[in-house]
């Protein structure tokens, strides 16, 4: 009886223990996120005077109206919804193509194929080399650098490839029998059925193509016709931090911007604009990536 | 790397009625017969050759005098002088130090908390909580490294950051730490943002697992009288054992190539000595100075070492645990 007895207590104390835990991980990770969208949404003159935390103190969409209002930030918007758009596309298509050829058990290339793309995940040729390159190909200065090098990934490919695995082979059987040839069959029973490991890449190619600011910097850094939002958010954070290290380009626009209200209140309110899009979707997208993973993980 | 490239068993509709002929006439009938799958392959297979392997024969430019004008005839081949160069400069050791310092550090608490989490996690018992938790604990994954960066920023700033305000109020300081601008801060800056990013989102794996296990292990364990402690010991863990030293393999074989974002985004001018990793040492010295093959030289070590390291953590962890992932 009371070894019982102490054994429930004790569950008790590991549940109301562990569910602390969760509790604080959770502010812990969602804290800095209603901050800064606190910050965004008070008055810049106010915030000035510190102790914002989670809710505006004097509440305005001033900050708003001011960054909208800036050229750079709207083109950025522009250039990093037309990466997404055309990076996810092309990406989706190539890797989605590639997938069902290797995922042919009778395809005489496959085995060639699969180690000549698995070796990319784990040899690379390095920045200068790559940058070299991209020069050489005149992509530099161009729209097409952020879509082309990455277009063709080894990790989606493989994700797809595990999903059409999957799939009962007696479809492609069929189909062949009724005079489809493989394109046909690719494009007509592979693709509406592979739905969701599409959406799981489709997902990480939209992510990693509005996250990326590395290749504007390396690769349009001065050129404002391609600048991306992400690049225009580091720009702003930069500015004035201590030190500004990696500032290439001041621009005079942004300066100007920072001065009509706080540094401070511009920065929050960019870094609002450019994560909402992201959050808004991915909750929908869930179930389809956590499945994704698995595919692509557990199975490696 | 097996499970990648291992055999489908299922044969496909020509392979089998072609089988009994033999020869480089075979070949060709198949290939021809395989013609669409040929057309839907190889653009790619010339794309992945272009963007991925070409750059590797860019590495010949770490052993020439590369001029950016001149052609690959008229480059002036110098072997291992930039090699030299950079084994015998004082900053490469300290670069080093940091590179090695900060991915040993994400790899122990990237690896180890995860687990954590994900075990404590699998032992909540409300279902709406539990999702509830897994779905904020990933969100951060989503938003990029300058979001982040400037989150952190201005978490730990000394001008009521959420950081010091809340040392303050808890009396462990009296005055405003200056995170951003101290070295020693640095390396553990960079780890803990990386841990809020990423804790959720390494965690999937692990619970998929998990939910893997067969629930009657959990039932008779608890009829012998285990409590959950024991369980999650003896019964959770070892069922993740597979997927916990698959990862590990693939950590370890990324974990010099651990990228220069963080450090790019997070670090100034005055914390430079902490900072530069490896790869941000070929851009600073090797793209901005247009120092090309002093950068790729750089670039090549890295690669080296990665390549040593993967081997050696397959190696070791084939002979403890006899899994592999080549």
């Amino acid at each position: 009886m009371n070894k019982a007895f102490n054994a429930t207590r004790g569950e008790r104390a590991f549940d109301v223990i562990n569910i602390l835990i969760m509790l604080l991980l959770v502010s812990v990770t969602l804290y800095p996120f209603l901050n800064v969208l606190a910050i965004s949404l008070n008055d810049s003159q106010d915030t000035v005077r510190g102790g914002i935390s989670l809710w505006p103190r004097q509440f305005t969409l001033e900050n708003y109206k001011v960054i909208f209002a800036y050229q750079g930030l709207l083109q950025g918007f522009k250039v990093s919804i037309m990466r997404t758009v055309v990076g996810t596309v092309l990406g989706l298509l190539s890797a989605s193509m590639l997938a069902f050829t290797l995922s042919r058990a009778d395809f005489q290339a496959r085995r060639f194929i699969s180690v000549f793309l698995a070796l990319t995940m784990y040899v690379s040729g390095g920045l200068i080399p790559v940058y070299i390159l991209m020069r050489d190909l005149h992509l530099i200065g161009t729209f097409w650098v952020y879509v082309l090098p990455g277009m063709v990934g080894a990790f989606n490919v493989f994700v797809i490839r595990s999903f059409i695995d999957g799939l009962p082979f007696a479809l492609q059987e069929s189909a062949k029998l009724d005079g489809a040839n493989d394109f046909t069959i690719y494009w007509r029973i592979i693709l509406p059925l592979a739905k969701p490991a599409l959406a799981t890449i489709a997902l990480f190619l939209a992510v990693g193509q509005w996250n990326a600011f590395l290749d504007t910097y390396l690769y349009n850094g001065s050129n404002e016709t391609w600048t991306t939002l992400q690049y225009e958010l580091m720009k702003v954070l930069q500015s004035t931090q201590q030190g500004g290290a990696n500032m290439r380009t001041s621009n005079e626009d942004m300066t100007k911007l920072m001065n009509q209200v706080s540094p401070e209140s511009i920065k929050m309110a960019i870094t609002i604009v450019v994560t909402v899009p992201i959050l808004a979707v991915y909750p929908f997208l869930q179930r389809y990536f956590v499945g994704g993973m698995t595919l692509g993980a557990v199975k490696a | 790397m097996k499970a990648l490239t291992d055999k489908h068993p299922a044969a496909g509709p020509d392979g089998a009625a072609l089988a009994a002929s033999s020869g480089p006439a075979r070949f060709w009938k198949v290939m021809k017969s395989q013609k669409y799958l040929y057309f839907m392959s190889i653009p790619f297979v010339i794309w992945v050759f272009v963007f991925s392997y070409m750059p590797l024969w860019g590495w010949t430019m770490a052993f020439q005098d590369f001029k950016a004008g001149k052609t690959f005839g008229e480059q002036k081949w110098v072997g291992f002088k930039h090699f030299q160069e950079l084994f015998t400069d004082e900053r490469f050791y300290l670069v080093l130090r940091n590179t090695l310092a900060m991915s040993l550090m994400g790899l122990i608490v990237g690896f180890v908390v995860p687990i954590l989490f994900a075990v404590l996690l699998n032992e909540v018992k409300g279902r709406i909580f539990k999702r509830t938790v897994q779905t904020i604990s990933y969100l951060p994954h989503f938003v990029s490294w300058v979001v982040v960066a400037g989150i952190v920023t201005k978490m730990l700033s000394t001008d009521s950051g959420a950081v010091n305000s809340l040392l303050m109020w808890l009396h462990i300081t009296d005055e405003p730490i200056q995170f951003m601008a101290k070295g020693n801060w640095f390396w553990s800056i960079v780890t803990a943002s990386d841990l809020w990013k990423e804790l959720g989102w390494s965690a999937i794996i692990y619970l998929a697992a998990i939910a893997g296990i067969d629930p009657e292990l959990y039932e008779a364990s608890r009829v012998d009288g285990a409590n959950r402690l024991r369980q999650m010991w003896h019964i959770t863990l070892p069922g993740i054992r597979t997927t916990i030293s698959v990862l590990l393999i693939m950590s370890i074989g990324h974990l010099i190539s651990i990228g220069f974002e963080k450090q790019f985004l997070l670090g100034n001018n005055l914390v430079k000595d902490y900072s530069e990793v490896l790869d941000l040492y070929a851009l600073n010295y090797g793209l901005s100075l247009a120092r090309f093959s002093f950068g790729t030289a750089i670039s090549i070590f890295n690669s080296v070492v990665s390549i040593f390291l993967l081997f050696l953590a397959n190696g070791v962890l084939k002979k403890v645990t006899k899994e592999s992932i080549m």
